[in-house]
């Protein structure tokens, strides 16, 4: 029983991670209808972002829990400075372009960022040990579990729910379910679909970069994290279809506690345990596991 | 062999552009050495980056001849050295490839480089067709010269055989009761090689012992709350782990909290320069490897005294195991160069001349005595040392209970496999 | 046909004169591009349909393995026939996932193809007997019993290389011209107008899918037994990316183009990677960028717009 336990609980903090790294992901495949490689780099920046920001906050004799607040603003300014430049810059020109040509783009745009943050940080480790520190120490069963980790479904709770108000219950999210239905209605309707692109990918920088700040203190801050990250996160969304909030949650969940119990059970399988059930789940749910059946075109 | 010149003038005239990267005679007074090692991805931080900076210093103080004897002429053999530089990225397909244009486009005379075990396999029978004096300076798999013979490759650096012998014998030697052990590493060959030493040698050490968990999170995983967790729940007296650069560090900062350094002795067999960078945060306790005599764990001798000052006075960290393997491939490369021109009357050696002279070579280099016993002449053993991580006077975490072992103790006489030595129990290991 | 065939004989003469007068390492590196370029050839034949294979790596990788492990274990050493081996290796993969795979589109098509790599990737570095992750070496093939020395080799699996690509190129060309290949250009602007006229387009696609497979496994031959070596690392993601860069790269127009693509992208990489051993990856994607931005069709589309006549298929 305390097995079973144990297994469920690392699969939820791992699932946590995950529906963060792929709640931003999913948020923009759905409005801008881009599959964006470049998430992975943003999630790397988001940690050097962290172990910058923080200390510097620390430097002003603020408390320990507000190192949980600077991972916030750390993830906020690289979306201030990334977003504009990537959406604006680059990506708007392409809309409407075959998704495959712009996944290309957003590669390139993956490799720039890779080498452009050893350019600036360099290859040498950062580490971000304030917040780790913070929640103290839980035991459960017989294991101690970190706080900070138990802490990341909190996170992810807040995201997600987050996201799904301001979808559902704002004005601009109303906006931008009218853009995702219909983008040359709503356009034709008054609504600045630039804007609400703008703001869609703004808040999946945000929470790649989020995703990343929080992962800080859990790794090494060096050079060669992203690329894990982004096939991971491919995969979850894939799972629940692309574009669902709902979706990514659920995926996050099946491939978190399906990792969690190779590990335990199937050691020899966790390497690939992830792209099987991508493939199982494609098998009886061609689109993803949350994507309604769309009209075939005429 | 450089088909560029034998097809001659015609040839040249019309191929036009392209010869302009290849066809340029050398001057004589330049010795060409191609570098290849990670400078991107993740092996850049912990191996790639730090070997290119222990080799660029090195480099420099040959050209300027101000090495202590007996590498105090300039250059080799008078001949400065120019590297040329490439990154290890992109696995062995793009490896054979740069090789070749090393070789073939940018003519140098030898290829010093390689870290992951794949691009080792791969380039070995091209350098050997290409007939090009190579030096495979980090890797660790025995399988190179276990499985083929060669004439141009040599590896300067001892095979990952010692590593896992050499633990096992240090956890006896320090009286570590061990009747369960668990091991955690990579999901690739490297990991599972390792492993398998590892639970080989320890069947000869601890006969009683038995494993009870193990463990192949995927390489970069850089999650590791579910393993933590197993691992935790199997309580081995011993954690075994061969995880390296940020895997090994993530794998620390995320246990440490957790009380795995507590709850079990945990073995890095290769993870001596996670403590630089991790400085006072490193947990006490831990027994750590380093795949040679490196780092803490050095020999103090007057030729590592100067070392250790060139690579800290440039960079401000002790260096680690990745600029000792670059030291001991250019020491004794510089060493095979100048003693091919003794031989050949001063002329630049050849790739044949080169070979001959490193063939069972023997030079002190930093970390002691590097002798090419093995492999036919061609694969290097060294001695190794392990320690316990421990807090100094000054407060910083160190390796101290530092026991050295002999090469012949830890690797395989020259015609036995490493696994095969160790399941025969070691016979002819000479420990002291 | 004879036309085709006929440039097809003279584009093979041309480049084997020229590897001839090429210095050593760009005969590598033009054998090299012959390989990723047949893979690329085979997902130009479904960006015709309208679909991207991300995956095509399994396949590519199948065709090196299965020659690789003949010629290394078994001893076979006849070039023309591990070619051949691979391609049926990649086809008979292809066939038999393409039932399943013929019924997807879009990303979904890209992203399933992927995850089928990866298994594949996963399943091999786990098999120690055959190397695991490190893989092995392939032994240097003969041609016609005439086993070369180094001096030759590269050369003469060049000559061959070039043989086969030209054949390749040739019948894709053909193919893509006849009617049941220019029904995937139909099946790329509407699918339901092609199911209406009476053609299937799942068949298309299966068509399309084997053929790339069977392209794919041909150049994992080529490309192993050029190395010497193959590892799992054939059938990752990445070594599929940059199969679909290259063939995004060449353009669907055109069947030759995408060899110099392949060349082009081999080139860049490399002096970007000499040049600029610290920053080569920002060069490499600095240089995809631009060529999105200004050939967004392919360099094949310099050459190739009044040759296909459906123009505009892209937007």
């Amino acid at each position: 029983m305390d097995l079973v336990l144990t297994i469920i609980l690392d699969g939820l903090i791992y699932a946590s991670w995950l529906f963060i790294v792929a709640l931003g992901l999913t948020l923009v495949f759905g409005v801008l209808r881009i599959l964006n490689f470049a998430h992975g780099g943003i999630y790397a920046l988001g940690s050097y972002a962290a172990v910058i920001v923080t200390p510097f906050f620390a430097g002003f004799g603020l408390p320990d829990w507000f190192s949980i607040v600077s991972m916030f603003i750390a993830a906020m300014a690289v979306a201030i400075v990334l977003a504009p430049l990537i959406e604006r810059g680059l990506l708007r020109f392409f809309y409407g372009r075959d998704e495959v040509l712009i996944l290309l783009i957003t590669y390139s745009v993956f490799l720039m960022l890779e080498d452009a943050t050893k350019l600036i940080f360099g290859v040498n480790p950062y580490y971000l040990f304030e917040p780790r520190n913070v929640l103290g120490n839980v035991e459960i069963g017989s294991l101690y579990y970190v706080g900070y980790d138990l802490a990341l479904g909190g996170l992810a709770v807040i995201c997600g729910a987050g996201v799904w108000f301001g979808l559902r219950r704002t004005r601009i999210g109303k906006v931008t379910l009218a853009v995702i239905a219909e983008p040359e209605v709503a356009q034709a309707m008054g609504v600045n679909i630039a804007r609400i692109y703008l703001l869609a990918f703004g808040v999946g920088v945000f929470l790649a970069a989020l995703g990343g700040a929080f992962t800080a203190p859990l790794i090494s801050v060096q050079p060669g994290n992203s690329v894990s990250v982004i096939i991971v996160s491919f995969a979850v969304v894939i799972i629940g279809g692309l574009g669902s909030i709902p979706g990514a949650a659920v995926g996050a969940l099946i491939v978190g506690l399906a990792r969690s119990f190779a590990v335990y059970e199937f050691p020899e399988a966790e390497i690939f345990i992830i792209y099987l059930v991508m493939v199982a789940v494609l098998i009886f749910r061609p689109e993803g596991l949350f994507t309604p059946v769309k009209a075939r075109k005429i | 062999m450089f088909d560029v010149r034998k097809r001659g003038g015609i040839a040249a005239l019309l191929a036009g552009a392209a010869l302009a990267f290849g066809g340029a005679a050398q001057a004589q007074e330049t010795f060409k050495v191609g570098i290849v090692t990670f400078l991107s991805g993740q092996a850049a931080q912990s191996f790639g980056v730090p070997a290119w900076d222990g080799g660029k210093v090195l480099i420099e103080a040959f050209n300027n001849g101000t090495a202590p004897a007996p590498y105090d002429k300039k250059g080799f053999g008078g001949m400065e050295i120019v590297p040329v530089v490439i990154d290890e990225a992109g696995g062995a397909t793009v490896q054979v490839q740069e090789y070749r244009n090393l070789v073939q486009r940018e003519n140098v005379d030898v290829v010093v480089g390689y870290v992951s075990s794949g691009d080792c396999l791969a380039i070995a029978p091209v350098a050997e067709e290409l007939k090009k004096f190579t030096i495979l300076y980090d890797c660790g798999t025995p399988r190179i010269f276990e499985d083929a013979s060669y004439e141009y490759v040599f590896r300067t650096a001892a095979h990952a055989t010692q590593d896992n012998v050499g633990l096992a014998r240090y956890l006896k030697a320090k009286g570590v009761e061990v009747s369960t052990y668990a091991g955690i590493n990579q999901d690739y060959a490297w990991g599972h090689d390792s492993w398998a030493d590892f639970t080989a040698a320890m069947k000869q050490v601890y006969p009683e012992a038995t494993v009870s968990a193990e463990l192949f999170p995927a390489f970069g995983a850089g999650q590791y709350g579910t393993e933590i967790s197993a691992l935790l729940q199997a309580r081995p007296d011993l954690i075994h782990s061969s995880l390296w650069g940020g895997d090994n560090q993530a794998l620390i900062l995320q246990g440490l909290p957790r009380g795995l350094f507590q709850r079990s002795q945990v073995v890095f067999s290769a993870g001596d320069h996670a403590m630089p960078p991790l400085g006072a945060n490193y947990p006490e306790g831990v027994i750590v490897g380093a795949r040679g005599a490196y780092g803490y764990m050095a020999p103090d001798t007057e030729l590592n005294r100067w070392w250790t000052k060139l690579y800290m006075d440039a960079y401000n960290v002790i260096p680690v195991q990745a600029p000792y393997r670059m030291a001991q491939a250019l020491t004794g490369l510089k060493l095979a160069v100048e003693k091919a021109m003794e031989a050949n009357g001063g002329k630049k050696p050849t790739s044949e001349e080169l070979a001959a002279a490193m063939k069972n070579f023997s030079w002190e280099s930093p970390a002691g005595l590097i002798e090419m016993t093995n492999g036919g002449g061609h694969q290097a053993i060294q001695p190794i040392a392990f320690g316990r991580s421990m807090k100094n006077d000054a407060g910083e975490v160190v390796l101290g209970d530092i026991v050295r072992f002999p090469a012949r103790c830890v690797n395989p006489p020259a015609d036995m496999k490493g696994i095969d030595w160790i399941n025969a129990g070691f016979p002819g290991a000479q420990c002291d | 046909m004879i036309r085709v065939f006929g440039l097809a004989a003279l584009g093979a003469v041309l480049a084997i004169v020229a590897g001839a007068l090429a210095p050593a390492w760009l005969v590598f590196t033009m054998t090299k591009a012959i390989a990723f370029g047949l893979v690329a050839l085979g997902i130009v034949g479904l960006m015709r349909g309208g679909l991207v294979s991300f995956g095509q790596g399994l396949y590519y990788c199948a065709g090196a393995y299965v020659s690789g492990l003949l010629a290394a274990r078994f001893g076979v050493s006849e070039a023309a026939l591990l070619l051949l081996i691979g391609a049926v290796t990649g086809a008979a993969a292809a066939a038999l996932v393409s039932p399943l795979i013929a019924r997807y589109r879009g990303i979904f098509f890209a992203m399933l193809t992927m995850a089928l790599s990866m298994v594949l990737y996963g399943v091999l570095a786990k098999a120690t007997p055959i190397g695991g992750t490190d893989g092995f070496n392939v032994p240097r093939p003969s041609f016609g019993g005439w086993t070369p020395g180094p001096e030759s080799a590269d050369l003469a699996l060049y000559v061959v290389a070039v043989v086969f690509a030209a054949v390749a190129a040739a019948l894709c060309r053909l193919y893509y011209d006849s009617g049941p290949g220019l029904v995937a250009l139909a099946a790329r602007e509407n699918e339901l107008r092609v199911e209406y006229l009476g053609a299937s387009v799942f068949t298309v696609t299966q068509r399309n899918f084997i053929l790339a497979g069977g392209l794919a496994g041909l150049g994992g031959a080529l490309n192993g037994m050029a190395l010497g070596h193959v590892d799992p690392f054939f059938s990752y993601w990445t070594t599929s990316g940059e199969v679909v860069f290259i063939a995004i790269l060449g353009g669907y127009a055109s069947a030759v183009a995408v060899f110099g693509a392949a060349l082009i992208v081999e080139l860049v990489r490399s002096f970007s990677g000499q040049y600029f051993p610290e920053s080569w990856q920002l060069f490499l994607g600095i240089f995809l960028l631009l060529v999105i931005i200004f050939l967004p069709r392919g360099f094949g589309s310099l050459w190739a717009k009044r040759a296909t006549g459906a123009k505009g298929a892209g937007e």
